[in-house]
């Protein structure tokens, strides 16, 4: 048997999200989906698990307070401790209230700059990279499920074919690997 | 997603029978179309004040700030207010995306797109005056804590005017890097409706190659939360360290820990008004009255009664704990900013911020683009005149009476500061014809449930 890809074209985002129900209760893997705009309750039902991004920024914002801690502290403290209007400087934590903006801003400029650095990186999109949507339309209003046979030994694309049809795909297009 | 039942009672978000494939339609189509006549004069009138303004500048840097009107007594003056303001200007947008997103409010979403846009040319507007009064731009650099030459002198944290570099340093990057991943799904659908190479190459470029894959989406999502999360803290400091630039000093007039607040409600007051004052022109220009309709316009005055109510209380506040001081320099301070040679300042700030908006309590003012559009203007002078009144009333009357003085601005202040509104009107002009002026893949998500759709949107 040769090796297809198959793509199922929907018109809306809800008939897709129940047929993809269907696919998965007979076992058929779906390989991904393209969406004009994020379908909600997707990613459970074709196995996308929640994205760590969040949990990136977190230590990247506490980078970034670490970073202003020991900067404050050693510019402003250690190598060269200076008076100024009177503020006690002999501890880092004895002036530490008038370092809090400069704290604060670091952090988040290291965590949402981080975040999204990384979000790049594993999105895989930075200027130039040639898009990998199946169909033109995916971008417009076109709701697109991909299927590869390859990923579904024992289940015919026939089969696959026709519960697609059955559920509500306005359009099926076959590619050869 | 939330429930349908609560949007039933509300006036739809977009109006007319739209299908996904009609927002792309609508919101592609400035990008798309010819410009019209009107978009070149208006476009070739803000770029030549642009250019008068870099000009003015030039001759700045060449001569020294001794071409602008400061004098000894007063050290801050159209600089310091123009930077107030169009800071204060620039946090409409992240507030309109980020905590209105957080508060689950739908009706940002025609709105932030250009919102955003607005932040970031009034940040960039904003970050030349203090620049530009360093005197010696070119060692700007020396706000920036690196090693160098002097010993290592290092700056100074406890500075306000350092936190400001830190802060709009911070404000500026986190609210482009905002905008641009919520434009990058955007620029794919445009570049999937192109037909001319060039066209597309250039938006496939713009895109970053998006494809709208299920987990680019996933991830898509959790990074706009946070960064939602991550701005609306931002916002309020940034503000409210711009207000510690004068908070922290013991000028009477200057010295109050109302400053935080006070400041954070009236850079969001005059975020809105601008925002309105661009909007109104903008969907009429271009054609997308659909998707900013009247309710948008009036959710957005109500937000300007709140936050101008906030700063008319702020303004009696003051009054009153100056008097309740005892301190005759500070009741001085205030005596002398409404009856003082600066009275007409005074009370043109007192009339445009806290008596013209409150005509929003009438529906039909709220509900009128005239009245709105009017109003959102008197706002965006009145705002002027408060950071005017502030700075410049505070500072004229020095500690002692020999040093008492005017300010004059020059005609380079002048010019300076028009050329900044040339600068923002260019390239809000450049954003509207060539970037999707509306989060399209946004507002697809909410077009079932707040449209005058009947059930099924499309076929």
């Amino acid at each position: 048997m040769s090796k297809k890809i198959i793509y199922g074209v929907f018109e809306d985002e809800e008939v897709l999200l129940s047929s993809a129900k269907v696919l998965r209760s007979k076992g058929v893997r779906i390989n991904d989906v393209f969406s004009p705009f994020p379908i909600h309750g997707l990613d459970p039902v074709i196995g996308i698990k929640p994205t760590r991004l969040s949990n990136a920024a977190f230590f990247y914002g506490l980078f970034g307070t670490s970073f202003a801690v020991w900067m404050t502290w050693y510019m402003l403290i250690s190598d060269w401790p200076m008076n100024i209007g009177g503020k006690p400087n002999f501890l880092w934590i004895d002036n530490m209230p008038a370092f809090i903006p400069v704290t604060f801003e670091l952090t988040v400029f290291c965590a949402a700059h981080g975040m999204v650095l990384s979000y790049l990186l594993v999105n895989k999109i930075y200027p130039g990279r040639k898009p990998h949507n199946p169909d033109l339309r995916s971008t417009d209003d076109k709701f697109i499920m991909e299927i590869q046979t390859a990923q579904n030994g024992k289940i015919g694309e026939d089969s696959i074919m026709s519960t697609l049809r059955e559920t509500g795909a306005v359009e099926i297009n076959q590619q050869e690997l | 997603m939330e429930q349908n039942s609560t949007v039933t009672v509300r006036q739809p978000l977009i109006l007319g029978k739209k299908s996904y494939h009609q927002i792309s339609e609508d919101i592609s189509r400035p990008v798309e179309g010819k410009a019209n006549r009107l978009f070149k004069i208006v476009f070739t009138i803000s770029a030549l004040l642009a250019l008068w303004g870099v000009g003015c500048f030039a001759y700045t840097i060449g001569t020294g700030i001794g071409v602008w009107g400061l004098n000894k007594t007063v050290g801050w003056a159209w600089d310091i207010t123009n930077f107030v303001w169009w800071v204060g200007i620039g946090h409409a947008g992240t507030l309109i995306s980020a905590i209105l997103l957080l508060f689950r409010q739908r009706w940002r979403m025609s709105i932030n797109r250009s919102a955003e846009a607005m932040t970031i040319f009034a940040v960039i507007c904003a970050a030349l005056f203090p620049v530009m009064h360093m005197g010696r731009v070119w060692v700007a650099y020396w706000v920036l804590p690196l090693p160098n030459q002097f010993g290592s002198l290092w700056v100074n944290f406890n500075s306000p005017l350092l936190w400001d570099v830190f802060a709009i340093s911070t404000y500026f990057t986190v609210s482009l890097v905002f905008w641009y991943t919520g434009l990058i799904p955007d620029f794919a659908t445009i570049r999937d409706r192109q037909l001319k190479p060039r066209m597309r190459k250039i938006y496939n470029i713009l895109s970053f190659g998006w494809s709208g894959s299920a987990k680019q989406w996933s991830r898509f999502e959790e990074v706009s939360l946070v960064l939602a999360g991550l701005s609306t803290p931002l916002v309020l400091s940034v503000h409210t360290i711009v207000s510690m630039d004068f908070a922290t000093s013991v000028i009477p007039g200057w010295h109050t820990t109302i400053f935080p607040p006070y400041f954070v409600a009236g850079a969001i007051f005059s975020g809105f008004a601008m925002v309105l004052t661009l909007l109104i022109i903008m969907r009429k220009v271009l054609g997308l009255e659909d998707y900013i309709t009247i309710s948008h316009i009036e959710n957005m005055n109500k937000v300007i009664i709140l936050t101008g109510s906030i700063v008319g209380v702020a303004y009696l506040t003051e009054l009153f704990v100056s008097w309740y001081s005892g301190v005759e320099y500070e009741q001085y301070a205030f005596l002398n900013r409404a009856t003082g040679p600066y009275w007409w300042s005074y009370w043109s700030m007192m009339t445009c911020n806290v008596i013209t908006p409150q005509l929003f309590w009438f529906k039909k003012i709220r509900k009128s683009l005239i009245a709105t559009f009017i109003i959102s203007i008197f706002v965006n002078i009145g705002m002027w005149f408060e950071r005017f009144v502030i700075i410049v009333t505070s500072l004229h009357r020095d500690y002692l009476p020999s040093s008492w003085t005017m300010f004059h601005p020059t005609f380079i202040d002048i010019g300076i500061f028009i050329g900044t509104i040339g600068i923002f009107f260019t390239l809000f002009l450049i954003f509207a014809r060539t970037f999707p002026v509306i989060a399209l893949s946004e507002l697809k998500t909410i077009l079932k449930a707040t449209s005058e759709n009947p059930k099924q949107p499309h076929h």
